[in-house]
């Protein structure tokens, strides 16, 4: 599902799965009718988030750890340039090749030169979030060439058809007898008498798994870090799965996000503690693979990495919000969000959901791109998420940054009731006098309230508040009334 | 000490009843309380629903009315209103090109404070029953609010308060840390969202069986009272200030659902 295949580059700053194609509201409107998914969801994020807050209270020096995480990353993005440079250079001299990408469709074209060089027709896959932004599964299909992802969850979502609803837990919107019927009605070979129990479904995932690891020549994975100094690449993980795929095939190749680059092998004893307990509520991921352009007679001979900018520089270049770069996608913040947690994943169209995708997907696509206006609205700005991350990566400023230049963005057109509304209310508010004058009108709201003292029902964009609430008749004076005289004031 | 009262526009409007209990307990201890006529809002409103513009006005005006007046501390009863002046009041003038405006703005939001903030870390309020004569003998749940609680890191304090107040029943809230979905026009531009989130908070609040739902602010109080109120549930809502303020002898009648039914007493 390429974007910008329209033959203008740079019409766009990022192309793929970056973009909400119906508007939050509607989007989401449709999900909280899931039941099912509500329960799944609360369930799974309730869970995640105890044991988060287990692992990341036990350390004394919890916080102290945020500030190095977000110092480091603040230095990475002032230094991008020189430390990319300094990344491929290290990464060619170890025998491994650096290619460049400035969009979703540079990056699969690149993809599929490589593997179409190799001969093969299939190929393996870590879990990797850069490879869903970019849609290259869907694009190699097109060009004759299956992708398999070999992390359990993306799996799941794979046979099904589906799209990942989450960053870290792709399937987290599907229970255990959904994914055995899916496993009963996709899976080549399966046992036909498959029961729910978590260890039978593994197991069968397990076998499915292993003939594709023994036999594919091609693996392509994402990178958690990318270490400049040395050219380093790592990648974390809990099942093992990536770690077959990172050793077993002839070839590699890495799609990595310029942003995801730390400047020396010990900045990662600051993010390998920041990420496993922030994301999987665990003091250390069972896998932790580091990998350094090719050794002969270990792990790949063949090692490609292409470096993925797709509107990456578009969100550096906006100062306030170029901090979602920090994101080390732990996914603490959408386990910890109200409005995830009801409508799901799906709901934000984006790769990225939840408040880091409702900042990050118009940071690099633009504001006005599709419906990525509606994302930064997605929030009651609760402020769970800033707390959450391991980054300090301020999401509720960022969220009404972007609300700013989304309003500005529509400045000139039609006004809608809200631009009306809150026109009118910056005049109002804008004078001790003005609010006066509009207070002595609160009898008539009295008035209209009735005997049962509730107003029932308004109109327009206000319905959306009586739909589940009333609002009390209004007092017979206000404050300023009852001090003046009270204080004998005029 | 002398003590300028930020009542909120929310508050002046709509609940002018937290404004003169928050007078009532203030002048109890022995404060001069002044109200600087020139205020409105805080803009809070027009600020995170994008409209900077528009919030100029607004914080200029606050900005102008809390200098206009010589007092030791102001003093809001609201957590997010309080949030406001201190985190975004600076911010909208920088955004606006406004340094002078952004260097007012910054020192009257450090002369600011939310109430339970002022009552106990400046006025050394550590018992209200004793020292204000609080008394209000009904099973209370409290529900603290998401900016008192994360951004201005209020802790335990309006908890710590109530629990001081004679009579009165503490009953826990279950999930009590989750949004309660109001985010002002989140409520209406996300209404399905914000509904739900509001669902399960008042089915939490129900649950404890408490006849009072309290808080520190009364946007998420309209809000999850309005809810309370359209379940017909029978729970009321109640802000913190109302509840300190009443005493044996001149106690705060529990509303009714819709919240109307209060007498306020004062002084
Ligand atoms: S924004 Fe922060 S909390 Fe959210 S996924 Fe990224 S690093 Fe984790």
């Amino acid at each position: 599902m390429s974007r910008t295949a329209l033959g203008m580059p740079g019409l766009r700053p990022g192309s793929g799965n970056l973009f909400a194609e119906e508007k939050f509201p509607s989007a989401a409107r449709r999900e909280l009718g899931n039941s099912q998914l509500r329960r799944n969801l609360k369930h799974a994020t309730s869970t995640i988030r105890t044991k988060r807050l287990n692992v990341t209270g036990e350390l004394p020096d919890w916080e102290e750890l945020r500030d190095a995480g977000s110092a480091l990353k603040t230095s990475v993005m002032a230094r991008l340039p020189e430390l990319l440079e300094a990344f491929e250079a290290n990464v060619t001299a170890r025998g491994g090749t650096v290619h460049w990408a400035r969009d979703a469709d540079e990056a699969n074209r690149i993809i599929h030169e490589l593997v179409k060089a190799e001969g093969v027709d299939e190929v393996v896959k870590v879990k990797s979030m850069a490879t869903q932004e970019i849609g290259m599964n869907e694009y190699l299909e097109e060009h004759g060439i299956a992708a398999y992802e070999t992390d359990l969850a993306e799996l799941i979502v794979q046979l099904d058809h589906d799209k990942p609803s989450h960053i870290l837990v792709p399937a987290i919107h599907k229970n255990r007898t959904e994914v055995r019927d899916i496993f009963l009605k996709e899976m080549p070979g399966v046992d036909p008498h498959l029961t729910d129990e978590p260890r039978r479904l593994a197991m069968a995932a397990r076998a499915h798994l292993r003939a594709k690891f023994l036999t594919a020549k091609v693996a392509i994975s994402g990178a958690n870090f990318g270490i400049a100094d040395s050219g380093t690449l790592s990648v974390v993980e809990s099942e093992g799965n990536g770690r077959m795929c990172l050793t077993l095939p002839e070839t590699l190749i890495t799609v990595m996000g310029i942003e995801k680059l730390l400047p020396t092998f010990s900045d990662l004893e600051v993010f390998l503690q920041l990420l496993p307990r922030s994301s999987t509520g665990e003091r250390m991921n069972p896998y932790t693979s580091l990998w350094t352009g090719v050794t002969e007679g270990d792990g790949p001979s063949t090692f490609h990495v292409i470096l993925l900018d797709n509107g990456r520089t578009n969100a550096l270049a906006d100062e306030m919000g170029r901090s979602a770069l920090h994101c080390i996608r732990c996914s603490a913040c959408i386990n910890v969000c109200p409005v995830y947690e009801r409508t799901g994943g799906h709901a934000y169209g984006s790769t990225y959901p939840g408040p880091i995708g409702a900042i990050l997907s118009p940071l690099m696509t633009g504001v006005e791109a599709e419906e990525n206006g509606s994302l930064p609205y997605a929030s009651s700005l609760c402020g769970a998420c800033y707390d959450a991350c391991p980054v300090k990566i301020n999401i509720p400023d960022i969220l009404v940054h972007l609300r700013g230049k989304d309003v500005d963005a529509h400045r000139g057109g039609l006004p809608s009731q809200l631009d009306v509304g809150l026109k009118a209310a910056s005049w109002a508010l804008s004078d001790g006098r003005r609010l006066g004058a509009v207070e002595k009108l609160l009898p008539l709201g009295r008035a209209a309230a009735g005997k049962d003292k509730k107003i029932k029902k308004l109109p327009g964009i206000a319905a959306g508040w009586t739909q589940s609430r009333d609002i009390p008749a209004p007092p017979s004076q206000s404050f300023r009334d009852w001090w003046a005289k009270e204080h004998k004031e005029s | 000490m002398k003590i300028a009262l930020f009542a909120t526009c929310i508050v002046d409007g709509m609940y002018p009843r937290a404004a003169q209990a928050t007078v009532a307990v203030l002048e109890r201890l022995g404060h001069e309380v002044v109200f600087p006529k020139g205020q409105a809002c805080c803009g809070q409103m027009h600020v995170n629903s994008g409209y900077f513009k528009e919030a100029v006005p607004v914080v200029a005006n606050h900005v102008r009315a809390f200098e206009s007046e010589d007092y030791d501390v102001a003093v809001a009863p609201s957590g997010s209103c309080v949030a406001s002046v201190k985190h975004q009041h600076p911010m909208v003038a920088r955004r606006a090109g406004d340094a002078g405006l952004e260097e007012r703005a910054t020192a009257v939001g450090k002369k600011t404070y939310e109430l339970s903030e002022l009552l106990v870390d400046v006025l050394g309020v550590t018992d209200p029953a004793g020292q204000l004569g609080s008394y209000f003998p009904h099973t209370v749940t409290y529900h603290p609010s998401c900016h008192g609680m994360r951004l201005l890191k209020l802790g335990d304090r309006q908890a710590g308060l109530l629990r001081g107040v004679e009579g009165l029943e503490l009953l826990d809230l279950p999930e009590a840390d989750q949004c309660c979905g109001f985010g002002g026009t989140f409520s209406v531009k996300n209404a399905d969202v914000s509904s739900a989130m509001l669902a399960d908070k008042t089915a939490n609040i129900r649950s404890t069986g408490a006849s009072v739902c309290a808080g520190g602010d009364y946007s998420c109080l309209m809000h999850i009272g309005g809810g309370l109120s359209r379940q017909e549930s029978g729970v009321a809502t109640l802000h913190l200030a109302e509840i300190l303020a009443s005493t044996e002898a001149e106690p705060v009648a529990v509303p009714g659902p819709a919240g109307q039914t209060v007498k306020v007493v004062v002084k």
